[in-house]
């Protein structure tokens, strides 16, 4: 990165290993198509329409792309889902719909390096054949949506989208669409039916995938920001140099969202796998505040289940199983997922002992009872049941058996919904009460256990 | 009353149709807001005018501005602010940032409910509501006023000057 010199107060850090966060906050970068072409812009998008289509799908293929949305399933065998007969056209849609509590790295591809990802979208385009695409930006980016719009035309008036791109014969339109304020847009079921104009509620499964059948009931690639610009690195350094970054089946760099309890919080692009949990918070982030300690760590977004400061986590197996403290989790999908978490999206929320455990569940359970789509009984019910009990608790209004139901109500979306949102809103009540009955318990009254449930006997019996 | 949409405002939705080829319903959120945008919020007439536009039943205009929570069927006020009410944002004082501009733009939130979460100031110049994560959560308190975004606020009279006019 010799040469290239950031923003005051935005310097990457030294253990960072920037690639799709290249251009953010550098000086003298802007969005426009000129600079971009400055810097070897559309070269790859030029290099790919000379490619077998199935060439590139094998390339991303072999780097071990994982999605860097939240699942982490590999981009490749996604593009390989559609069916090899089908004869219907194909779409191809770019989730901007970031709204992960605890994620924050589209906005900042989106606003200052829209190019890339237009450039990655349509290499991606060109090798799963689709000659429309969309961009499903969240409502409340609204200025990303122009300065993308802006970007498209500047791509379109150079020849590199619309009719004929470069003389290969591929046309290609990517259009905006903006959405209006909805988590489950996120999902890529619900993302389609609001791409159709309609509620977004999440499709049921089978097909398990959109590739199979999506938008307009065609085959319809749903990816993440993100992942699209990585195609875009993967076509030019080639997939077995970028798959050197990142560790086994952890390929790649990604971008972490550090918020919540520590010195300097923000954006850092690191090679998955190759930097600890402690790294991330004491060394980037600069550590916790002033005579503070760790209580918890959310890893991947807020639906991820919860790390407790004091735990001992073991990872592998035989010969190969190793404890870990927090600090030593190396920041990869397959570790955290052995740690019984997930990467998830990337939003890394740190909380420290100033903290209620009780408060923070609240919250994060006025967020899923707030954006559950309301189609699954279990899901649309018990969210808000969640987000009461929590109200409760927090008001100081709740029985110690309440933490058993607030459990036992979780313990019954999860899994028994049309999309992973029931896992989501579950995920967070069922970890922090394994990992934090005590503290919850703490803030019950055991002398309103069996008080009549109604809301003047709770009140009356409460002294409120 | 029918809605009366200027000229160039319906050139520019009808633009935005040509979008999606393939089916005209897709641009139920588009030209809502559009409309929005232009009005202020989501009117029974709004509704009725984009159906007509796009050749639906009015209920299928209506059920998606009753769902999503960026459609308002309420005006504003001239000015309306969204505080980021998640996790990161409320660790780093969005409550507090929500109490500190009600009190200083006269705005009541006592009658807020799900169905009506937002509150106007009695001049009609602010209206305020909670939202949920507005993805810039290292950043955080965050707002939004109107289009503009806003982090780490902390100096909120300096903030509301710039919207005083």
């Amino acid at each position: 990165m010799s040469g290239i010199s950031y923003k005051s107060g935005r310097v990457p850090h030294a253990k960072e290993h920037r690639v799709v966060f290249r251009n953010i906050d550098r000086v003298g970068w802007d969005s426009s198509i000129a600079t971009y072409l400055g810097e070897g812009g559309y070269e790859q998008l030029k290099k790919a329409l000379a490619l077998p289509k199935q060439e590139i799908i094998d390339e991303v293929k072999k780097a071990g792309l994982r999605g860097r949305g939240g699942a982490g399933f590999p981009c490749g065998v996604k593009w390989g889902f559609i069916p090899p007969t089908n004869t219907k056209p194909v779409y191809l849609i770019c989730n901007a719909d970031e709204s992960e509590p605890g994620t924050f790295k589209d906005r900042y591809i989106l606003h200052q390096d829209p190019h890339q990802l237009i450039e990655g979208m349509a290499i991606a385009c060109f090798a799963v054949g689709a000659n429309l695409s969309y961009i499903y930006i969240r409502e409340e980016f609204p200025e990303a949506a122009k300065i993308v719009e802006k970007a498209i035309a500047e791509a379109h008036e150079k020849g590199f989208l619309g009719k004929n791109i470069q003389g290969s014969g591929f046309d290609l339109e990517i259009y905006v669409h903006r959405g209006a304020g909805a988590y489950i847009c996120g999902e890529e079921t619900g993302l389609i039916e609001s791409l159709e104009g309609k509620r977004p509620y999440p499709r049921i499964k089978p097909p398990y995938f959109p590739a199979a059948m999506g938008l307009y009931l065609c085959p319809t690639i749903v990816n993440n920001v993100e992942t699209l610009c990585h195609v875009k690195h993967i076509l030019e350094i080639g997939a077995d140099a970028w798959a050197k970054t990142g560790t086994p089946n952890n390929t790649g760099t990604r971008i972490l969202c550090v918020s919540g309890d520590v010195q300097k919080p923000g954006y850092y692009e690191v090679e998955v796998g190759k930097v600890t949990m402690g790294e991330v918070i004491n060394d980037m982030c600069g550590g916790l505040k002033p005579g503070r300690e760790l209580k918890a760590v959310i890893p991947g977004g807020s639906s991820a289940k919860v790390l407790r400061a004091d735990e001992v986590f073991t990872v592998g197996r035989g010969d190969d199983a190793r404890q870990l403290t927090i600090w030593d989790i190396p920041m990869d999908f397959d570790t955290l997922a052995a740690c019984g978490s997930m990467a998830g999206s990337g939003g890394v929320i740190v909380i420290d002992d100033s903290r209620s455990i009780s408060w923070v569940l609240n919250n994060i359970n006025n967020f899923y009872a707030h954006e559950s789509c309301g189609q699954c009984t279990p899901c649309r019910e018990g969210s808000l049941w969640m987000k009461k009990i929590t109200d409760r608790v927090v008001a100081g209004k709740a029985s110690p058996s309440d933490i058993d139901t607030l459990y036992g109500v979780a313990k019954n979306i999860d899994g028994r919904t049309i999309c992973a949102f029931g896992e989501a809103c579950s995920w967070p009540t069922e970890s922090f009460v394994e990992k934090f009955r005590d503290e919850l318990v703490s803030d019950t009254r055991p002398e309103l256990e069996g008080a009549i449930v109604n809301a003047e006997t709770l009140t009356a019996a409460a002294g409120l | 009353m029918p809605l009366a949409v200027p000229p160039e405002l319906e050139k520019e939705i009808d633009d935005r149709i040509t979008h999606y080829p393939v089916s005209k319903r897709s641009a139920v959120l588009p030209v809502l807001h559009h409309l929005q945008h232009h009005f202020g919020y989501l009117s029974e007439e709004a509704v009725e005018w984009t159906a007509a536009k796009l050749e639906l039943e009015p209920i299928k205009v209506l059920e998606v501005v009753t769902f999503y929570p960026g459609f308002r069927q309420e005006a504003p006020g001239k000015y309306h602010i969204r505080v980021c009410r998640t996790l990161s944002c409320a660790m780093a004082g969005s409550y507090e940032l929500m109490d500190s501009l009600c009190e200083k733009t006269g705005i009541d939130r006592s009658g807020v409910t799900h169905h009506h979460p937002i509150a106007v100031s009695g001049d009609g110049n602010f209206s305020i509501e909670f939202a949920e994560c507005l993805a810039s959560c290292g950043f955080g308190p965050v707002c939004m006023v109107n289009d503009d975004f806003h982090e780490a606020v902390t100096n909120i009279d300096g903030l509301l000057s710039q919207y005083s006019k």
